[in-house]
């Protein structure tokens, strides 16, 4: 078996590379939209603030967006990297909607933002627009394609095992395009980027008005803000990705996890607002309940039941006895590929091969696996309960939080007089909240899912690269000096433009995001 | 009508196709712009005439690497083992390029942003050591495919990579890094030629013609080490079943080091693509001389091209052989994805890419013309 600090350090990485990545991510998805609506008021009213406003947040974009494309490139080849043997076992249907990500999004957003930047004077106000929209849509569309390859490991559908080629392979591409719980995570992650790029113009424009700078492009961008944060925070609130967790038996244990609900509870179930998940007592102490709400939440219905932990784990060693005639079959197909019996039993056995694979942490050869280890087995599909319970309050905590900052700067502002300044005050205040529940969001969703790295199909200490630990080590070590170091950098560019505000763009007519040279300029 | 497209054994070898393309699509548009980096420090020595040499590529060069991202996309889609195995293999070597590659993006962006030359100074070695690193481990990673790489499949089809980072860097290896190093510097330096102006242009025309003489002489030398049979080679010996399951393990191969020119000398024709990949870049060093920029960048671009397909075409079937378990070489009939993705996939390329293509060359037009040090001083928007 694969050493398990090897497994332990590959998740580690990924999680590093992926959450500084989701840094950036969030912001742009929803700067390139706020921005676009910027430049299309330009181009109807032709009042020229509205263009100083599009070149001043572009370039906060630009800054923002030079890490996300840097941080993403490690996403797109670290699966060959630290994950060789998911690469091959789910590349038939993991890989294509990355290629098409590329193909469709990457391509489109990567070749129109150097024009966004660089052309100003090249291009008349209508064709910079265009451009514009197609570099916030291409983050959008981008957004689509990734959600689907993750929408897929959470929900496999459309896919079989062949045991000739000893992997996963599509039989029914509509049904990974159009997989539901793609669908919800897609509107969830883009709203969560829309509050994010929301939340970031509010703050920063509250922070200008609290100094009486800049207070033209100031209080437009923060109506903006309040306007397009409200629907964007009702939008994640609402069309949260609560859709999908009836779907599988892993949504449905991380459901469970996220809420600690150990026993099935008759309908409708009770909604523990508050306690302490104990996973060595398997219940939750000092809970408070509230009668009826999980049941409306998780089913929008009276009658309908949410299976509780304690449930789900007998399922889950139901399915591994069945998963074991499967395993059984297959490796007599690889003693004999003519064995049609073999074939003919894995055929009615193959949906319960990956629960068989889970035994694997215990013993070499499943089949040999006994009462107690089988037991064990199932308990190791529980995710860790206290985890995802605390992280997924604090995700929606703030989430309302950021709902109720959005609802009072919109009331302000509708009502046509000076905001009071402790609202302003407000808006800088909550600036990193966006950032938090997209982190903690992402960590209920892929820590929640383990141990599977492919729902019921392949448990993550089976999928990593056969390296040595020492390698691991090396590039954690680099990724995170790089990576750290470069933050830094980021951070810093950041506070400076804020700092210098628009002018920038004034001063020198013509010199707009990208950087441009004002700087230089204004040394000489 | 078009079922035959369709058919198992043409979307692999379409795919094969495709997937030369990317990478050569690669190294013909990202490749001049990592060519520009690696020279920055050479032909660009005060901050006005750097500034020429980026602005050169500014806008361009982040849709050139996309092709790098869609190459590592489309070879997960469309080859999984070969992804799986190459990336995790040569794994401290693609740590580097994208430390590398994590550099380039910053650094054009950020360099800009403060007059401070320490500053500036430091960005503009990032963006040479981001440019050339890739440029050289590129070479050494194909080098290294020559010649086998060290590596098995269990029976559950887990790859397994026995070598190491020091074995990769191999002298032979290197060798092919020249190569390719040299190749994108011609290439980098034709563009500068073609798209600056003044003493930035003046001497990239001189380096230039160096590296162009230089990659012919490399790129040939590299046919004689094949020759020579130490540049590997290797023979599927059983018979090839083209519709047959993806699954390496059911054929067999053998070491021959006459194997890399059984191709050609099966089909003499295809000797015109190596010796393109001579004269190509030894007329680039004519152009350079004779003032022709265009031609000089489309010679440079036809050297690339020739230069990558020769490998392409010298190791048909195979894609990556084993050197330990030569049987476990993956081979364009038995390492790809299931032909329902690949039908997929090429449906979605048919679809896009002359997008991609036309929304490339407009984009190019919008930005035509020289580079100059007033023209990116005059309040003009640039880097």
């Amino acid at each position: 078996m694969t050493d398990p600090l090897l497994v332990d350090l590959s998740r580690l990485q990924f999680a590093l590379t992926a959450l500084y990545h989701f840094l950036f991510v969030p912001l742009t998805l929803g700067l390139s939209i706020m921005i676009a609506m910027m430049e299309t008021v330009y181009v109807m009213t032709g009042r020229t603030i509205w263009r100083d406003m599009t070149k001043f947040w572009g370039v906060l974009f630009g800054i923002n967006f030079a890490l996300g494309v840097a941080t993403g490139i490690t996403m797109e080849f670290q699966f060959g990297m630290n994950w060789a043997f998911y690469s091959h076992y789910v590349g038939d249907v993991f890989g294509a909607p990355l290629a098409i990500e590329g193909l469709m999004a990457f391509f489109l957003e990567a070749t129109f933002i150097g024009l966004f930047f660089f052309g100003w004077e090249r291009l008349s106000p209508r064709a910079h627009l265009i451009v514009t929209w197609l570099v916030a849509l291409a983050t959008n569309f981008s957004a689509l394609w990734i959600l689907i390859a993750n929408g897929w490991m959470q929900n496999p559908v459309g896919a079989a095992f062949n045991p000739d080629t000893m992997r996963m392979e599509v039989t029914d591409f509509v049904a990974v395009l159009f997989n539901p719980v793609a669908q919800a995570k897609f509107v969830h992650t883009v709203s969560a980027g829309y509050v994010c790029g929301a939340t970031f113009v509010l703050g920063v424009s509250g922070w200008y008005l609290l100094r009486g700078r800049h207070v033209e492009m100031a209080k437009r961008s923060f109506v903006i803000a309040s306007a397009f944060g409200l629907a964007s925070a009702l939008s994640v609130i609402v069309l949260g990705d609560e859709s999908g967790y009836a779907l599988t038996d892993n949504q449905k244990m991380k459901l469970a996890a996220i809420e600690a609900m150990w026993e099935t509870e008759p309908p409708p179930a009770s909604f523990t607002a508050i306690g302490i998940p104990s996973l060595k007592d398997r219940k939750t102490h000092l809970a408070i309940r509230i009668p009826w709400v999980m049941g409306l939440i998780g089913t929008r219905s009276i009658d309908k039941t949410i299976p509780g932990i304690d449930e789900l784990v007998a399922h889950a060693e139901q399915r591994i006895r069945d998963g074991l005639a499967a395993y059984d079959a297959l490796e007599r197909i690889k003693a004999d590929r003519g064995d049609q019996a073999a074939r003919a039993a894995f055929d009615a056995s193959s949906k319960d091969l990956g629960y068989a694979l889970l035994l694997k942490r215990f013993v070499e050869d499943p089949r040999q696996a006994s009462e107690q280890q089988i037991k064990d087995a199932a308990w190791s599909t529980v995710p860790g309960v206290p985890y995802l319970f605390f992280s997924f309050r604090l995700m929606v905590a703030c989430a309302f939080l950021l709902l109720g900052v959005f609802a009072l700067s919109l009331w302000h502002t509708a009502r046509e007089e000076e905001a009071p300044r402790w609202l302003f005050r407000l808006a800088v205040l909550v600036l990193p909240l966006p950032w938090i529940a997209a982190e903690v969001g992402w960590f209920v969703a892929e820590f929640g899912r383990q141990p599977w790295v492919i729902e019921g199909v392949l448990p993550t200490f089976l999928a990593t690269s056969e390296l040595g630990v020492g390698n691991l080590l090396l590039t954690i070590a680099g990724f995170t000096l790089i990576y750290g170091v470069l933050a830094v950098i980021e951070v810093r560019l950041m506070l400076a433009a804020i700092r210098a505000g628009p002018e920038v763009a004034h001063v020198v007519e013509g010199l707009g995001p990208g950087g441009a040279a004002p700087s230089a300029e204004a040394a000489e | 009508m078009i079922d035959f497209l369709f058919d198992y054994a043409t979307l692999r070898i379409l795919w094969w196709g495709l997937l030369g393309f990317l990478l050569i699509a690669f190294a013909a548009t990202d490749g001049f712009d990592m060519g520009v980096g690696a020279l920055l420090p050479f032909v660009a020595r005060t901050d006005g005439e750097r500034r020429v040499a980026i602005n050169t590529v500014g806008a361009v060069w982040e849709g050139n690497q996309v092709w790098f991202i869609l190459g590592g996309g489309s070879i997960f889609a469309a080859w999984p083992a070969l992804y799986a195995l190459s990336f995790s293999g040569f794994y401290l070597a693609m740590f580097l390029v994208l430390a590398a590659l994590i550099l380039r993006p910053v650094s054009f962006k950020y360099r800009s942003k403060k007059p401070d030359p320490a500053w500036r100074t430091r960005w503009d070695w990032a963006l040479f050591v981001g440019s050339a690193v890739p440029a050289l481990i590129f070479g050494v990673a194909v080098g290294n495919v020559l010649q086998g790489v060290p590596f098995h499949f269990t029976q559950d089809l887990r790859p397994i990579y026995e070598g190491n980072l020091f074995g990769l860097l191999n002298p032979l290896a290197l060798y092919c890094g020249l190569v390719s190093l040299s190749m994108l510097v011609m290439h980098g330096a034709a563009w500068l030629a073609f798209k600056a102006e003044g003493s930035v242009a003046e001497r990239a025309r001189q380096v230039g013609q160096t590296a162009a003489i230089q990659a012919a002489a490399l790129f040939a030398g590299g046919g004689i080490l094949v020759k020579l049979g130490l540049l590997g080679g290797y023979r599927v010996t059983s018979q090839i079943a083209w519709d047959g399951p993806s699954n390496p393990l059911g054929k067999t191969v053998e070491a021959d080091s006459g194997a890399w020119l059984a191709n050609f000398n099966a089909h003499p024709v295809l000797w015109l693509v190596p010796a393109l990949g001579v004269i190509a870049p030894l007329l680039a060093a004519l152009g350079f001389r004779a003032r022709h920029e265009g031609l000089t960048f489309l010679l440079s671009k036809l050297g690339v091209v020739t230069i990558i397909a020769t490998v392409g075409i010298a190791m048909f079937p195979i894609l990556l052989p084993s050197s330990t378990n030569p049987g476990h070489s993956l081979a364009v009939f038995d390492a790809s994805s299931s032909r329902a993705t690949l039908r997929n996939m090429l449906l979605a390329t048919a679809l896009f890419m002359p997008l991609i293509l036309g929304y490339t060359a407009w984009v190019y037009r919008v930005l035509r013309g020289k580079v100059s040090e007033e023209g990116i001083s005059t309040g003009k928007t640039a880097y």
